[in-house]
């Protein structure tokens, strides 16, 4: 069994992500005006269609090409030592530091704790009489599933399959799914937890709820 | 307080908030002395201090009126686009329940409707003869701007609704009753769902050249597509004080001023540019574009001028009787019946006269319709040919009209009766031929012949490094194969494309990312040297030039100078030319030259090409590299060329003519919402945009953020906009292939 405050704390300890950003192919680089500690962002726009801050530009064959941040965060390192030289490719330009947001957390602490059901493929999927009245009268975590066991339906182009549940056994933490709306192929249905660890994941959850400062 | 004179303060409180609202700050001392007036008179009727209260309301109302006549005098263009937007000005509701008896609208309530910003109805006008009445049925349809009703957009007009005023125009085609359309529009509503804004105008327009009964347009607020969407008429009248423009001011003042979003331009740029852009009924009857002003009280009509209504009405019946009368054949009594009603003090009502038309004047009211158009505008291009060119050209048409109508009319015709027959005595012959060969055949087809050693070779052998294919595929390369760097896909980040190295870009690759397709832009040139045989375009009309018909301030320079980086005397190229011996007329418009747009003289060669395209029976292709609209400086010179090119278009393809539009580049706003989007058959090149208004006009009148890629041409095709892709190097391919396949033998059809 994992130890799920161990590793809530964990990220506690260190709630970065290192992102290295590294040169695409060999050239030329001269970097922005930034130096370490300056913070920048990823890309903007309701569709991400503006490109994050300005890092470097690397110059091959006439060809100036801009690198820019893929994320949030704030540069903890840049090699300045670089400046005006002719790198190859993959070399490291510059660490950036992206704190991570609760959903982030939330996302890396359910994907380590929980089994995710998947959906086979694109249509509309509801659960089968008897567990939609356990999970109406209660709640989800009301719900013991099986490896084999009938659980979901699969309603596409007017034709409904069966669907059985294949994984480890345990209770339904979350649904991830709504009534009458399409679930694309591989997003996930359920996510499963064994009936033990529970309670600590509900507790580790309302932890970063509360306790997780959002970056500003 | 009398209740009577209270409405009546109140009424004139709304015509001072009126006066004060459409002079925007100008005239102030005028306005605070009829604010002052007022208040004392409230304020003394208020506490009875009043002697004769009827008295002294008919001189304050006097006043009121005498003040409104002078300032009347000093009005600008501007006042008057702030006249027709303001929520007084009167609404096609007004005009429903004033000028017509009754009326039963049938496009939809308020705001139940599919576009309530389109309002139709059936509508009856009442007339007497002697004793007799008689009720004459019309087709009311119009922008509804609603006094300000937020629900109705100001009259934009989604593509829906103006599918629906299509939709009743060939209702009232069948019945066979007069149209009468009211344009109370800012334009169209820029949005690209299906039918699409510019293809939907694009489809009413070229709807309207066709109709067949009497359509008269009332013109108030008139612009740009919104407006020509309902406005190719019969008879065009025009209010007085309203605009019928090419762009909004406010829209031309950031194009002028290069404004970039978030911005606003200055009103005194907005200023200028109402002023310098013509737009009022005055202008446009001097230009030709209108047939009457119908002049408005001072300050502009509002629902109350009851007497505006009375000389509406009268307008627009005596309007309709022109129309139904120039049909007629008899010129005697066609002058006599025309001289009668435009009397001025003719009455109207009490000549009766019925507004349907016989099979053969529904014809020569359609041609003659057409003709009008088409003869517009002419005198805003720059006609440089010499005169004895346009001389020996008009005597070659003359010249050649009796042999054409001969070759095409009567050979052809008979020609096909002849080939079928021949054709079933060949067959015949064939079949009696190789039954009588047989046992000669049997004899030598086992003999290895050349040929089918020549045909093995070709099948087995592995393709050589030296040969024809390894030719260079051009005829022509673009200049900029020279530069010496390497070119990153725009694509690279999501496909990872490789960098491409420019002369190979450029030169073998013809602009196309060899990894993803993406297609660079590339010049007018290399399409004409490398779509069509080499040194079959032959050029015509040339001397054509772009000029500065409405002497916009500092736009002769800007103009000069595109002729100069172009070498092309304006924005758009007409020529002859063949693709593998299949002769036909082109007209490209040339993204180079000041974006593509589109004024007095491309549209001049452009109907020129048409009608050259119609005489040769040629089929007609608009190659179009590039074009950002009506050309803004223009004005309604250019709004014009809307309807124009689409009634030369519509003629041409009425004749029996094939039309193809090919797209390239970005090709937007108005010549794709008329003689561009109207045709059956148009394909584009990869690298096309195509859509109505750009994003930064979308953003701007609408409000939505537009997701990016929403103008490319997949998203055009795949909303029905257009009817295929092509590669670029496989535009001549796919072209002969298209010239084939839908033209036919002969490459015109029927």
């Amino acid at each position: 069994m994992m130890d799920i405050s161990a590793l809530l704390d964990e990220i506690k300890a260190a709630p970065f992500r290192e992102i290295v950003i590294a040169t695409p192919h060999c050239g030329r680089v001269s970097f922005a005006d930034l130096k370490p500690g300056d913070s920048v962002v990823g890309p903007q726009g309701q569709w991400k269609e503006k490109p994050g801050s300005h890092i470097a530009t690397l110059e091959r064959e006439h060809n100036p090409k801009p690198i820019c941040a893929l994320e949030k965060g704030e540069i903890s390192l840049l090699h300045t030592e670089l400046e005006g030289r002719f790198v190859e490719a993959g070399t490291p330009l510059a660490v950036l530091r992206h704190k991570l947001t609760r959903e982030e957390v939330q996302r890396l602490i359910l994907q380590k704790a929980l089994h995710l059901f998947c959906a086979p493929e694109r249509a509309k999927y509801y659960f089968i009489p008897e567990v939609d009245k356990k999970i109406r009268a209660a709640d989800a975590h009301s719900v013991t599933v099986r490896d084999g066991m009938e659980l979901l339906i699969m309603s596409r182009m007017k034709r409904e399959v069966p669907l059985h549940y294949t994984g480890p056994d345990g209770v339904i933490y979350e649904i991830y799914f709504k009534i009458n709306d399409n679930v694309n192929a591989g997003d996930p249905l359920i996510g499963v937890c064994p009936r033990d660890q529970l309670p600590v994941i509900q507790d580790v959850i309302m932890r970063v709820q509360t306790e997780w400062a959002e970056q500003g | 307080m009398d209740n009577n004179i209270e409405k009546r303060i109140q009424s004139l409180r709304d015509r001072l908030s009126y006066l004060q609202d459409i002079f925007a700050g100008k005239h102030g001392d005028n306005a605070n002395l009829l604010h002052e007036r007022l208040e004392t008179f409230t304020e003394r009727a208020r506490w009875g201090q009043l002697d004769d209260p009827h008295s002294e309301m008919a001189s304050l109302e006097d006043l009121f009126a005498y003040v409104e006549k002078r300032l009347e005098e000093c009005i600008t263009p501007m006042d008057k686009v702030r006249i027709v937007r303001h929520p007084q000005r009167i609404c096609l509701r007004d005009i429903l329940e004033n000028v017509y008896d009754n009326f039963t609208e049938v496009g939809g309530q308020d705001e139940h409707s599919l576009d309530p910003s389109m309002l139709i109805a059936r509508a009856v006008i009442t007339r007497r003869s002697g004793k007799k009445t008689y009720t004459q049925s019309v087709m009311v349809i119009g922008q509804e701007k609603g006094h300000g009703a937020e629900f109705r957009n100001g009259g934009s007009v989604k593509p829906w609704g103006n599918a629906k005023a299509l939709q009743y125009m060939r209702v009232a085609e069948t019945e066979g009753i007069p149209i009468h359309t009211y344009i109370f529009t800012p334009g169209s509503y820029p949005i690209e769902d299906n039918p699409g804004a510019a293809q939907q105008i694009a489809r009413n327009i070229y709807g309207m050249a066709g109709l067949r009964v009497p359509v008269v347009a009332v013109i108030s607020e008139g612009g740009s597509g919104g407006a020509e969407a309902i406005g190719l008429a019969d008879k065009r009248l025009m209010l007085s004080h309203g605009y019928y423009s090419v762009i909004s001011p406010e829209g031309a003042a950031a194009i002028e001023g290069r404004i970039k979003a978030g911005m606003r331009a200055t009103p005194e740029l907005i200023e200028h540019c109402a002023e310098h852009l013509r737009i009022t009924a005055q202008d446009n009857l001097a230009f030709g574009y209108i047939d009457r002003i119908v002049q408005e009280p001072p300050l502009g009509a509002r629902p109350w001028h009851f007497d505006f209504f009375r000389h509406l009405r009268q307008e627009v019946i005596r309007a309709t009787d022109e129309v139904v009368i120039s049909t007629r054949r008899m010129p005697l009594l066609k002058g006599m019946a025309l001289s009668r009603r435009r009397k001025p003090d003719a009455n109207m009502e009490e000549m009766f006269m019925r507004w349907d038309l016989s099979a053969s004047a529904r014809e020569r009211l359609r041609d003659r319709r057409q003709q009008k158009f088409l003869r517009l505008s002419r005198h805003a291009a720059r006609d440089r040919r010499p005169f004895w060119t346009k001389t020996a050209s008009a005597f070659w048409d003359w010249l050649s009209k009796p042999w054409r109508t001969f070759k095409y009319d009567f050979y052809r015709k008979h020609q096909r009766h002849i080939r079928a027959v021949l054709e079933e005595v060949d067959n015949e012959w064939e079949q009696l031929k190789s039954r009588m060969l047989a046992p000669w055949r049997r004899l030598t087809g086992k003999a290895d012949s050349t040929a089918a050693a020549q045909a093995r070779e070709e099948l087995t052998a592995l393709s050589a490094w030296s040969g024809e294919g390894r030719k260079s595929k051009w005829n022509y390369l673009s200049p900029r194969y020279k530069v010496d760097r390497t070119i990153t896909c725009p694509n690279s980040a999501s496909y990872g494309c490789l960098d491409l190295w420019g002369p190979d870009l450029f030169a073998e690759f013809a602009g196309v990312c060899s990894h993803c397709g993406y297609h660079f832009p590339m010049e007018p040139e290399w399409y004409v040297k490398n779509v069509f045989d080499a040194g079959s375009v032959f050029e015509f009309n040339s001397e054509i030039e772009a000029g500065n018909p409405l002497d916009f301030p500092d736009f002769a320079p800007r103009i000069a100078e595109a002729q100069k980086k172009t070498g092309a005397r304006s924005g758009c190229m007409t020529f002859e030319a063949r693709i593998d011996d299949i002769k036909m007329v082109v007209a490209m418009l040339m993204g180079t030259f000041r974006g593509g747009s589109v004024g007095a003289a491309e549209g001049y060669k452009f109907v020129e090409a048409a009608q050259r395209a119609a005489k040769k029976r040629y089929p007609f292709l608009a190659y179009v590299h590039g074009t950002a609209g009506i050309r803004i400086q223009e004005g309604t010179h250019g709004v014009i060329q809307m309807p124009r090119c689409t009634v030369a278009v519509r003629r041409y393809i009425e004749s029996g003519g094939l039309y193809m539009v090919l797209y390239d580049t970005n090709s937007f706003a108005g010549p794709l919402a008329s003689f561009l989007g109207c045709s059956p058959y148009q394909f584009a090149v990869r690298s096309s945009n195509i859509g109505f208004a750009g994003p930064g006009v979308i953003k701007e009148t609408t409000g939505m953020d537009i997701p990016p890629k929403y103008h490319r041409s997949y998203r055009a095709l795949s909303r029905g906009h257009i009817q295929g892709i092509w590669d670029r190097r496989q535009i001549r391919a796919n072209l002969k292939q298209a010239l084939l396949t839908i033209g036919g033998r002969n490459l015109y059809y029927r």
